[in-house]
């Protein structure tokens, strides 16, 4: 019990395992999507590339979700106009720009003073969470969440056949603008708990692991929040008595959750697949 | 009803289609036919909307469209039943949250009767045979109440039993008033599939009846000498 309860007596870590499973349920339900619509470089992308944004809104005092959106759309719109006006293909234009945004970030908060702070925001700082963020990452989560339940047919079927989506008068390119926004959104929520760099992971990893227990979304919808929320709280604890850095765990326990269910999973791990070919050969 | 008119379209720098006119029929099944690169998928981007004419016009009746794609572009992993699936024909009709109502339910479950997929309902789309996933999606069409009905290339990867059977669908779908056109280049099930061929090689060669299509000459100029000695 001690193990569970000590932990709980500073305001710090509740405020971070708070914070901490609601990013990585919202990260969690995204992640669902962009799995399946191939977006995980898109992901990590986007994360990045929101790094400028953060820092100028921060400067000039505008909510963070502000300057992230605008910079998590600039940078789809680069990549999009890099891959579309040259020779250079997408996978290419993609490192091009996250990676030259980023850098832009990096830059800016080198010359911003009151570095600290900042510097936060690429390694995440769970346990430093203040009441002002935790509000700010409740609401942005809390807009992410309803539109991602409430529009989820409609993203399914976006992932699955966007040109149906168009013939039967949906707007397919509206619909992946929307899961866009709520992809900028949504990493700004989760770079202050683990970080810039590891915001991919959760936003890539719960899906992952959800899609190989399950053949049906709905499900997956259930599981990968589930499982992000019990890692996270696993991390936090984990950090908390090894007393080790809090982003990092709750990643490296995610992706330790992963590769147990890659290799165990009865339907598509390694060991099922293994013994349903032992099966049909016997 | 399909009306095309005068059509020029590009894709990507290439010229697909050139000044192609048409006039599909209601009631009748009618198979658009031609070699790898004459337009046949330029023209159904066209039809549904994805590729904007550079000129001409596309003009269809009321109703909407149902589009059965072709294999290669469905991800078959994707952790959709084909219930899932039949039911997506229903989204343009639904609210806000595209929540099925009772009459959505019926709509989906008559729609698996009729292509004989009531069974399999629950299975996920991967685990059909190569007929089921096409019947799959004929469903979505139905349930979807489409008017006019694309098939890309339906019969690759069918078995010869599967592929009398959506024939036989096709046939009934047609038979309710519905436009129907398949693109195929499998000349063998043609006599038995269309009653309209249309060849077509950036510009339309032939529309008219499918034993008239099926001429040597006709299809000589469709697919170059010697494709498809002894179909005819």
């Amino acid at each position: 019990m001690r193990v569970i309860i000590e932990p709980l007596q500073y305001d710090f870590m509740v405020r971070a395992l708070v914070t901490t499973v609601i990013a990585a349920v919202v990260c969690a339900l995204l992640s669902c999507w962009l799995v399946l619509v191939g977006w995980s470089l898109m992901g990590d992308a986007v994360s990045h590339a929101v790094l400028p944004g953060v820092v100028i809104a921060y400067v000039v005092g505008a909510p963070f979700a502000v300057g992230a959106l605008v910079f998590g759309f600039l940078a789809v719109a680069l990549i999009g106009a890099i891959r579309n006006t040259s020779r250079v293909k997408e996978d290419a234009a993609i490192g091009i720009v996250f990676t030259s945004l980023f850098a832009l970030g990096l830059v800016l908060i080198s010359v911003t003073p009151s570095q600290t702070d900042l510097n936060h925001i690429i390694f995440g700082n769970i346990l430093g969470v203040s009441g002002t963020d935790l509000a700010q990452i409740c609401v942005l989560a809390a807009g992410a969440f309803a539109v991602l339940v409430l529009k989820r047919r409609d993203f399914t079927l976006y992932a699955f056949d966007p040109t149906h989506a168009l013939v039967i008068g949906l707007r397919p390119r509206l619909l992946g603008g929307l899961l866009l926004a709520i992809l900028a959104l949504t990493a700004v929520v989760a770079l202050q708990v683990v970080g810039v760099i590891l915001v991919v992971a959760m936003l890539i990893i719960p899906g992952a692991t959800a899609y190989l227990l399950t053949d049906r979304f709905g499900r997956m919808l259930l599981i990968a929040p589930t499982l992000a929320a019990t890692t996270s709280v696993l991390g936090i604890y984990l950090s908390y008595w090894l007393d080790a850095a809090s982003g990092g765990l709750v990643v490296v326990v995610q992706g330790a959750l992963f590769t147990a269910v890659y290799l165990l999973s009865p339907r598509h791990g390694l060991l099922g697949r293994a013994r349903r070919r032992q099966l049909v050969n016997a | 009803m399909i009306r095309v008119e005068h059509v020029v379209a590009r894709y990507g720098e290439v010229l697909a289609l050139d000044d192609v006119s048409l006039s599909i029929r209601p009631g009748l099944v009618t198979g658009l036919v031609g070699m790898n690169g004459s337009g046949k998928s330029t023209l159904f981007k066209t039809l549904m909307g994805l590729v904007k004419p550079e000129r001409g016009r596309v003009l269809r009746g009321p109703g909407s469209i149902g589009y059965v794609p072709q294999s290669e572009h469905v991800d078959w992993a994707f952790p959709v039943s084909v219930r899932d699936v039949v039911m997506m024909g229903r989204y343009g009709s639904l609210g806000l949250t595209r929540r099925p109502r009772a009459a959505d339910h019926r709509a989906v479950a008559d729609a698996l009767a009729r292509v004989e997929l009531t069974d399999h309902a629950e299975r996920q789309i991967g685990q059909l045979s190569g007929g089921q996933r096409k019947r799959t999606f004929v469903a979505r069409g139905i349930a979807q109440d489409a008017r006019i009905l694309l098939l890309d290339e339906p019969f690759a990867g069918v078995d010869k039993r599967s592929e009398a059977t959506i024939v036989r669908l096709l046939r009934e779908l047609a038979a309710d008033g519905r436009t129907v056109l398949v693109s195929t280049h499998d000349l063998h099930a043609l006599p038995r599939l269309a009653d309209d061929v249309v060849l077509l090689l950036r510009r339309v060669l032939f529309h008219g009846p499918v034993d008239e299509a099926l001429r040597p000459e006709n299809l000589a100029r469709a697919f170059g000498l010697d494709v498809f000695e002894g179909v005819a």
